[in-house]
């Protein structure tokens, strides 16, 4: 049924579709991808009655708006942002109603980096191995959204949630990474050890989808050979010449050639997408 | 044979050559056939490991890895892909440079060889083909192409790689082929897989 699309009226910064990605295919080259965040993924779907691994659109810093075909229900998570529908405030963090034809205004993140705008049905592009998820690195799934684009639903498949508001973690002050060392420590000096569990780090504005980026300390290398490409994971702290480390996120790239010096508990990556620029960073080692 | 933990739940197998890594893949791939491995959720080779990951008991997996016999590659046996190849690559008379043959000895040497995937990386359907000998190395480019076009086959160091599509590089070109390295929409959507066989075959006119 044609009503059940979406129409792109403002794209804002970045804003991309996400499921759970597709994890399976690094030995391709393929990057696993899918939420940065995929706590506020699951909850804005349960909100809106969808199973939690739907598509859903993943918003940066600036929202987005959105016209909606055909009435459904949506919900607006992740970062903290004024909601909008038909000019009237609306709820952020619970299930929406929204008219056909009117307007959803997802408004810029007041803390935090990434919204999370789930629709009733979820959002239907054809997935590519197994996953709706736009990759940054690779350029798998659909394409960011761009103004005018339409996007298709799926049939809803249960009741939104009766809630008026749901327990949702606050964006960061200081991110805190719990992280192991290896497997690459023992390419580091013992300072740099040190200087990685110190603090002083910030999150660079030059963070993405691909890697959390930091500035501050360099950590210092103890050998200064090449380190043939490897495999990396989730998580993995790569540190590259500069010696400013970087958190590979849901993009990251699937073998590497830097020398990662310590692994982040994926539990505490949702966090990290949250983090904005300037937020200091501590790495904890988890012993 | 060496073991890096890698966060909670992967691990890194550090072996002493490629072959020895393409080895340990192969066995692990056996294993997950016959349903013996634990479940793993990605198995990566690259240059000289093996990534493990999303183990669920990575300690106890580590464990028993070292007691494990892997056969060595055996050369031959199972199918090989051919990519159909023209030899016209704009690198081409730097390659044989250094090389030390004619234009037309590259296409001679490169098309005799026999090649492994040894992993795949930097874009899907990437291959990093081994099958050269240490003689045949060749530097990448000082300065690296801003767009190279999809399907251009490449030499860096001892490997070979074919672009699944355009995007830029530092690899020395020798060639151009039509094979589709890469298409989502087909199952499997990359033609060249971690511990396939391959060969190209010198075409005048490189036909799918």
């Amino acid at each position: 049924m044609t009503d059940r699309a979406l129409v792109v009226v403002r794209a804002g910064a970045l804003t991309t579709v996400q499921d759970l990605g597709r994890p399976g295919h690094a030995h391709l080259g393929v990057p696993r991808s899918g939420a940065l965040d995929p706590y506020a993924l699951r909850l804005a779907n349960r909100l809106v009655g969808n199973p939690g691994h739907e598509a859903v659109l993943e918003t940066t810093l600036t929202g987005c708006e959105i016209r909606p075909r055909g009435e459904l229900t949506v919900a607006v998570g992740g970062a903290p942002c004024p909601v909008r529908v038909g000019g009237r405030p609306a709820a952020w963090g619970a299930p929406v109603r929204v008219a056909a034809g009117e307007l959803l205004e997802v408004g810029a993140a007041v803390r935090g980096v990434r919204s999370y705008v789930a629709f009733a049905g979820g959002i239907a592009t054809e997935p590519v191995l197994g996953s709706r998820s736009t990759d940054l690195l690779s350029g798998l799934g659909p394409a960011p959204l761009a103004d005018g684009a339409v996007l298709p639903l799926g049939r809803p498949t249960g009741p939104a949630a009766r809630v008026d508001g749901s327990p949702w973690p606050g964006p960061p002050s200081e991110l805190v990474l719990r992280v192991r060392f290896g497997p690459r420590d023992d390419w580091f000096t013992e300072g740099a050890r040190r200087t990685l569990a110190a603090g002083g780090h910030r999150v660079s504005a030059a963070s993405n989808r691909i890697g959390l980026r930091t500035e501050g300390p360099a950590l210092e290398r103890a050998v200064h050979g090449e380190l043939p490409s490897e495999g990396m994971v989730l998580g993995a702290v790569q540190v590259p010449p500069d010696g400013r480390p970087v958190v590979f996120l849901a993009d990251h790239p699937t073998t590497g050639g830097y020398p990662v010096v310590a692994v982040v508990r994926e539990h505490d990556l949702a966090a990290a997408a949250q983090a904005a620029p300037g937020t200091p960073v501590r790495f904890v080692p988890d012993r | 044979m060496r073991l890096l933990p890698v966060g909670e739940g992967a691990l890194l197998v550090e072996l002493g050559s490629g072959e020895e890594a393409g080895a340990l893949h192969a066995e692990l791939l056996r294993r997950r056939a016959e349903g013996t491995l634990p479940p793993v959720r990605e198995i990566v080779p690259a240059a000289r490991t093996v990534l493990l990951d999303g183990v669920e008991e990575p300690d106890r997996l580590a464990d028993e890895l070292p007691r494990w016999s892997v056969p060595p590659l055996a050369p031959g046996g199972g199918a090989v892909t051919e990519i159909p190849v023209r030899y016209d690559g704009p690198d081409l008379a730097e390659v044989a440079a250094l090389w030390k043959v004619s234009v037309a000895g590259v296409a001679a040497v490169h098309s005799a060889a026999e090649f492994r995937v040894a992993f795949c990386g930097f874009a899907p359907g990437f291959a990093y083909l081994t099958g050269l000998g240490e003689e045949f190395a060749v530097p990448r480019r000082v300065t690296p192409r801003t767009a190279v076009p999809a399907g251009s086959v490449a030499l860096a160091g001892t490997y070979t790689g074919v672009y699944p599509r355009s995007s830029p590089g530092g690899w020395q070109l020798i060639g151009t082929t039509d094979a589709v390295l890469w298409d989502p929409a087909r199952e499997p959507a990359s033609l060249l897989s971690p511990g396939a066989r391959v060969r190209f075959v010198p075409c005048a006119e490189a036909g799918r």
